[in-house]
């Protein structure tokens, strides 16, 4: 048997490159350019693709905490969504205390009243995160079957104890006066808070980039990703990684409930299990456990669904799923695979 | 013969035998020994969700597959009822055209859902699944002109099946003998069958084969079993069976609309039913199923009473708790409790003790 030495990393050779696989980056904006001769009209495109960002770049902050979860530990949350309402409904209370300073037209008045919200709903929803894992989901590693069941079991418990605190009822969740209205940029009208929903997200976007690629923490959380065991035997206690990431992830669920509810100006308990489902087909669509996946399926989520309700509203509740479809028919894992999965 | 009927599966213990012969003699003497319209409800309502819990054990219980979508086929088989009796009549024929095509559809739709996505890990079907569901969900309430929206089709049935006819005058044991009485026994006994037809799949060598794919795929493909094809197979024969639980469910309640076959609250329902009743065991469906469904009918009444009396006390936290709406919190919690500590639900409790 002869088979071809591996090649020998000398000690000041560089690494070789990771191969970086460019075609899904090109989705995106090909979908947008795409839509532009179908809509026919410059301003409505721009008002429809920022607004389709803006969904996208909520999605991904949801979906993001999921998919490295999923990655990390090859857990799946199906009770991801139960963090989602719990940010939404603390966002209701918050705001709702601070009347005055809502409902000034005042932007950075505005901003200091959302600013707590979001604190407040990242911070619960980290906290009821980390119980969720101790209580929930640690006594099933390794068990997908239970998993399943035990977490949809979490979302349907979580689900009844928000509708006991706050109601069964849909509670309003009105944009504060700064945020309503539109800009105009040229002829497109653009909705304000789309702008700041976008500003967020890329913010997020950035820290997540910054962590996992910039630092020793994200090196890790990536090499786990990629090969756990590996990582462990290195001597790091991938576990400890894994309740930082969910908790991170739960609160990130809870930023992003507090923006989608005031995207939809209400919120209702049910409102995580309906996004939940919208996040599913994302990760899926990016391939499991990759966040550079994850990113583009929303965006492309997001403006599928804006481009499809304008152009033929029935067809848009059916998007998702074709799109799915689509891209599983040309990539079956999604459009970055993880390793070995 | 019992044994044959059986498919040589029997109960196993004596307190389950109790109880599985005492449920099934209430749902056989049902009409006789209840009086009112409600409780024959629930019992019909029984032995449709036998029939759907079993078939949905097949697919979890046996070969270990969870997914989300098996309402859409038990919806599947109750708008195709309601769809062919609206449109051609209240004939015999249009009944027949209706559950043949209703099956048609679910078991293609299996397929293909089985082909795409089975192939792939549990978690993916799964998922996939939950996603195809909320589709197919929204698709029912939009097509409106076909199928009623969220408003739902009201529909007649053949003549013998409606209340209004009378096999004889005079009452039999004080029950009369009318329309009512005889599609609660259509009902009863289609279930019945069904219910041993499933029986006898998950016993047969075919069966085996599915629990050795829940216990270890990888093992069962080294044995030489084509484990796709298992999987879809079992994919297909639950969805039928949802199927013709659907179609029974339309012609109790002659009516179908999405909250009563098609919602997600009634996936949640049937998951709490398999794992409280128990994985793995046609008994566990026949147990789970009555229990939930009396529970829901009858526990909430209980925990009105409870609740009003907290929240004269003052204690209106504790009484949103009890809340009667809210018992699905409770059963919530119990499903978490039984997939930690019984994972074979009370079948499996019983025949260990």
């Amino acid at each position: 048997m002869s088979t071809p030495a591996p090649p020998i990393l000398l000690a000041n050779e560089a690494l070789p490159k990771a191969h970086l696989d460019r075609l899904p980056l090109l989705l995106a904006p090909a979908l947008a350019l795409l839509a532009l001769p179908l809509i026919g009209s410059f301003p409505t495109w721009v008002t429809l693709t920022v607004a389709g960002l803006a969904m996208g770049m909520i999605i991904f902050i949801i979906a993001s905490g999921l998919t490295l979860v999923f990655g990390l530990m090859d857990i799946l949350n199906f009770g991801h969504g139960v963090f989602i309402a719990l940010g939404a409904f603390l966002a209701t209370a918050v705001l709702g205390s601070m009347a005055d300073w809502t409902a000034s037209t005042s932007l950075l008045v505005n901003l200091l009243a959302v600013l707590p919200a979001m604190i407040v709903a990242m911070g619960v929803a980290g906290a009821v995160g980390y119980a969720f894992e101790r209580l929930i989901i640690r006594p099933v590693y390794g068990q997908h079957l239970k998993q399943i069941l035990i977490t949809m079991g979490g979302m349907i418990v979580g689900e009844e104890l928000i509708k006991v605190i706050w109601g069964p009822q849909q509670i309003p969740l009105p944009l504060p006066g700064g945020f309503k209205g539109a800009l105009l940029l040229g002829e497109a009208a653009v909705e304000k808070y789309r702008l700041v929903a976008v500003v967020i997200g890329l913010l997020v976007f950035a820290a997540m980039f910054w962590v996992l690629a910039r630092t020793k923490l994200g090196l890790l959380i990536r090499a786990g990703v990629q090969d756990r065991e590996m990582v462990e035997s290195l001597g790091y206690r991938i576990e400890r990684l894994f309740i930082g990431v969910f908790v991170a992830g739960s609160a990130l669920a809870g930023l992003g409930g507090v923006m989608w509810g005031l995207y939809q100006q209400n919120v209702t308990p049910q409102m995580g299990a309906q996004v939940n489902v919208l996040i599913f087909i994302v990760i899926i669509i990016g391939g499991l456990g990759s966040t550079g996946g994850c990113f583009i399926g929303a965006l492309l989520v997001g403006l599928l669904a804006n481009y499809t309700g304008f152009l033929a509203p029935k067809v848009a509740l059916f998007s998702n799923i074709g799109l799915m479809v689509l891209i599983l028919l040309w990539r079956p894992q999604g459009l970055y695979p993880v390793a070995k999965r | 013969m019992l044994m044959r009927l059986f498919s040589g599966d029997a109960p196993r213990s004596r307190v389950l035998t109790v109880l599985l012969v005492v449920t099934a003699l209430g749902l056989a003497l049902a009409p006789f020994i209840l009086q009112g319209a409600k409780p024959l409800n629930v019992a019909a309502k029984i032995c449709v969700f036998i029939v759907l819990v079993a078939s949905f054990d097949l697919l979890l219980g046996y070969t270990g597959i969870v997914s989300f979508a098996h309402t859409m086929f038990f919806g599947i088989g109750a708008y195709g009822v309601a769809i062919a009796l609206t449109r051609m009549g209240p004939n015999w024929g249009a009944l027949a055209a209706g559950i043949a095509g209703s099956l048609a559809l679910s078991l293609l739709l299996s397929l293909l859902i089985g082909l795409f996505s089975l192939r792939v890990r549990a978690i993916f079907y799964a998922m996939i699944t939950l996603a195809v569901a909320s589709a197919f969900q929204t698709l029912a309430s939009q097509l409106s002109d076909f199928t009623g929206g969220e408003d739902g089709l009201n529909f007649k049935l053949p003549e013998v099946l409606t209340p209004g006819f009378s096999l004889s005058e005079t009452p039999f044991l004080g029950v009369s003998l009318d329309g009512k009485l005889i599609s609660y026994y259509l009902v009863f006994f289609a279930s019945v069958v069904l219910f041993l037809l499933m029986l006898r799949v998950v016993n047969s060598p075919f069966g085996r084969v599915l629990q050795a794919i829940r216990e270890n795929d990888f093992r069962a493909e080294a044995l030489g079993y084509r484990t796709v094809v298992y999987r879809t197979l079992s994919n297909v024969l639950s969805a039928g069976f949802a199927t013709l639980a659907g179609t029974l469910l339309a012609l109790w309640l002659r009516y179908n609309g999405p909250d009563t076959s098609l919602s997600f609250e009634i996936m949640i329902d049937i998951l709490l039913m398999v794992v409280i009743g128990g994985m793995g065991t046609m008994y566990g469906a026949v147990l789970g199923a009555a229990l939930f469904i009396v529970a829901q009918n009858y526990l909430q009444d209980l925990m009105r009473l409870g609740s009003e009396a907290l929240a004269g006390a003052g204690a209106t936290t504790l009484a949103n708790l009890i809340h009667p709406d809210r018992w699905l919190l409770w059963l919530g919690v119990l499903f978490i409790l039984s997939v930690y500590y019984f994972p074979t639900g009370i079948v499996g409790r019983l025949r260990k003790s």
